[in-house]
């Protein structure tokens, strides 16, 4: 009798073992990971169309920088970076989107600041582009520099960013009584601007670079040298996914930091027999690092066979298109930029 | 007993549902937004908002709280409104009687008119008059002057401004003329009701409205200033117009485009009342020896008013609520203002959104009780 009950005892804890193991296995695995792998694709917010950063082409294929973020996730977590549903938004839709549930990942130039950070249920997971923000003028205006603004300048500008602030703080400094006229999509303001509205457009210096393609006579304008704000343009997710928002964050760092060791899409696969650790770790040929996620070994070589590094994808997007072929502080902080990634261990 | 119980119970189903629903996407929302980090609260509404707006009928710059942000844009919103529902009326009713004109092009032109101007999507017609149409307009240091002292730019319609002194005297010269008028109405009706003597009514109106503010001005006691538009230059090819008023283009677009849309909706409205009076109304008055004018003054418009009025209420409300579309091109209406940037700046969709929302419902029950006022007001009494 009593050794019949021992041994229930005995079998009760080892299934209590056995589940509370089950249990902390699965914890590894984010909410948002195991609905994406239900659905077999990753929701994905960008733009609404802009060169560089997300733009889609006549067939509806999407390239830029912020787009093959997701496409390195979904490489990552699925194992096809094509497998991304892009969900164009506008700058006043895309938290919104991404705080009720109908996208997973913002990658959508988005700057990150403290009140985004902290105040409205998002997370910036990194920085996949480091920009400033900037003025567009004619150039047959004569106007060179921003010190050159007389009061009465009307400047347009897109609604609900951070542009909107900056643009009153540097005319604040400068005294500088202005009109802002501010539009939800950014083919309206091009098109207000082009039509002489404004005498200014003002945002991101990528931005204005990208846009300036799009005018009707884009030779006629000149982005002013100034730079009056820190935009980091970043990647963003949910608050309350800890797991998925590491998920992205080290999509992105991967990326860098395969660029830093000089992996790129074509050598990944012989850099396996690579003497140096932190290279084999980076391809998958040593540790455990995707365990972490609740994903298996190759998810970085996957990124970085598809995708490419970061180098890769910025001079596919926006070096060869003309839009900005200096990489300035967007250059590996061995070359002089600032990009310094964690390291993946 | 029984039969009372019955009733009773789907009423008190229906309240249980209702309740429910509410309950459940609050509790919904409650739970999401604590899971998300989103906390819930108006307090918001005292922080500096920090943003600028480019066209603003009261002070405001970013230094003030989001409460006057909303109250800019709320404002902005009724401009537009008022605005639109006073030229959609005025247009309506010309091509509404233009509609039953005897002159065949009147008649048609009015025709066409309504069928293209309703059959648009209204979006369109706001984008076609702000990229098209006014795009269009010249620059400003190539601009004509329109009336001899205001100019049509790309850049907005300048005006000048005016500057009173003693603007207060001047209303209470036009506040006595009105009570004066009130008066000599009714001494006029009395006139009327017991000799049958006919007073000009009509024009001794217009002449006290128009000669006790002309004292004013003569004695001296009120002056006008007159600050003209100025050429200035801000760059080397970039030029405003300093010291008078800017009206923005966007709310010229806006105003057109709604008005203009509104005003066919209003035209039929006007049709259908004037056509719903029977011609023998029209034919007894002449009968008994009104004048034209007197017939459509006496007796057919108090009688077609009726018809018109209740269906007009709501075309005035749809106006109101089209206005929202404002922020499509840039006009700085509630929607953009608040709904828009202050939403955008601090997160609180909730709170902001329901706040929009209240709003708009009370812009339009307003306009609602008010027309509901005047239609008991005109309506049939039953003595």
């Amino acid at each position: 009798m009593l050794r019949t009950l021992k041994a229930l005892v005995y079998l009760l804890t080892s299934i209590a073992l056995l589940v509370s193991f089950e249990t902390s296995a699965f914890a590894k695995k984010s909410k948002t990971l195991k609905k994406t792998q239900k659905m077999g694709f990753v929701r994905c917010g960008v733009s609404q169309g802009l060169p560089g950063f997300s733009n889609a082409d006549a067939s509806g294929n999407w390239t830029g920088v912020d787009v093959d973020l997701c496409r390195a996730v979904a490489a990552a977590t699925l194992g096809d970076s094509g497998k991304v549903k892009f969900f164009p938004l506008s700058a006043k839709e895309r938290f919104t989107a991404l705080t009720s549930g109908e996208i997973d990942v913002l990658s959508r130039n988005t700057t990150w600041t403290l009140s985004r950070d902290a105040d409205i249920g998002l997370t910036f997971v990194g920085v996949n582009f480091y920009d400033g923000q900037g003025f567009m003028v004619r150039k047959s205006s004569g106007i060179t520099s921003v010190n050159q603004f007389k009061a009465g300048v009307s400047a347009c500008t897109n609604l609900g960013t951070t542009t909107e602030l900056n643009m009153r703080d540097f005319f604040n400094s400068k005294g500088i009584k202005y009109e802002p006229v501010t539009f939800e999509k950014a083919d309206e303001v091009v098109a207000a601007y082009d039509a002489g509205r404004c005498d200014t457009y003002t945002t991101d210096k990528s931005g204005l670079a990208a846009q300036r393609i799009k005018l009707s006579k884009p030779d006629d304008h000149i982005v002013l040298p100034e730079t009056i704000s820190k935009e980091p343009l970043g990647p963003v997710v949910r608050q309350g996914d800890a797991v998925w928002e590491d998920i992205v964050r080290w999509s992105l760092n991967v990326m860098i930091e395969a660029e830093e060791y000089g992996i790129t899409s074509a050598n990944a696969d012989s850099m396996k027999s690579s003497d140096n650790p932190a290279v084999k770790r980076l391809v998958g040929a040593e540790g455990e690092l995707g365990a972490a996620f609740g994903l298996d070994n190759d998810w970085s070589l996957r990124i970085i066979k598809q995708v490419g590094n970061y180098g890769e994808s910025y001079k596919r997007n926006i070096a060869d298109t003309g839009i900005l072929p200096d990489r300035g502080p967007n250059q590996l902080w061995t070359k002089g930029g600032i990009l310094y990634v964690p390291p993946a261990r | 007993m029984n039969l009372r119980i019955k009733s009773i119970i789907p009423q008190l189903l229906t309240l249980l549902f209702v309740v429910a629903v509410i309950g459940f996407f609050t509790i919904n929302a409650q739970l999401n937004m604590e899971e998300r980090g989103i906390d819930f609260g108006y307090g918001f509404l005292n922080q500096e908002s920090s943003f600028d707006v480019q066209f603003s009928l009261i002070e405001y710059d970013g230094s003030h709280s989001y409460a006057k942000a909303y109250l800019v844009g709320l404002l902005n919103t009724i401009l537009v409104s008022v605005l639109g529902i006073i030229f959609c009326t005025i247009i309506g009713v010309i091509v509404g009687i233009a509609r039953l004109s005897p002159n065949y092009l009147i008649r048609n032109t009015a025709a066409w008119y309504v069928e293209f101007f309703r059959n648009v999507p209204l979006l369109l017609q706001i984008f076609f008059w702000y990229y098209a149409a006014l795009r269009a307009l010249p620059l400003p240091e190539n601009t004509e002057p329109l009336f001899g002292v205001t100019y049509l730019t790309v850049k907005g319609y300048y005006i000048p401004r005016l500057i009173w002194e003693n603007f207060d005297i001047l209303i209470y010269s036009i506040l006595a003329s009105i009570i004066s008028i009130v008066f000599i109405r009714n001494y006029a009706r009395k006139l009327q009701e017991e000799k049958g003597q006919q007073l000009p009514v009509f024009l001794i109106s217009v002449g006290l409205l128009l000669i006790l503010p002309a004292i004013t001005f003569i004695t001296g006691m009120v002056q006008l200033d007159v600050s003209l538009p100025v050429l200035k230059q801000l760059s080397k090819t970039s030029f405003i117009y300093a010291e008078g008023i800017s009206v923005p283009p966007e709310l010229i677009a806006l105003v057109l485009a709604l008005s203009l849309y509104t005003a066919t909706f209003v035209a039929e409205c006007v049709r259908a009342g004037i056509q719903g009076i029977s011609k023998g109304q029209k034919e007894a008055a002449a009968s008994v020896g009104l004048t034209p004018n007197q017939i459509l003054k006496l007796v057919i418009m108090p009688q077609a008013l009726r018809i018109i009025i209740p269906p007009t209420t709501n075309q005035y409300l749809n106006l109101t609520k089209n206005s929202s579309l404002a922020a499509a091109i840039a006009y700085p209406d509630l929607v953009l203002v608040f709904a828009g940037t202050a939403l955008m700046q601090t997160g609180r969709a909730i709170e902001i959104v329901s706040i929009t929302m209240l709003t708009y419902l009370t812009l339009s029950l307003s306009i609602s009780i008010l027309m509901n006022w005047y239609n008991k007001k005109i309506a049939i009494k039953e003595k």
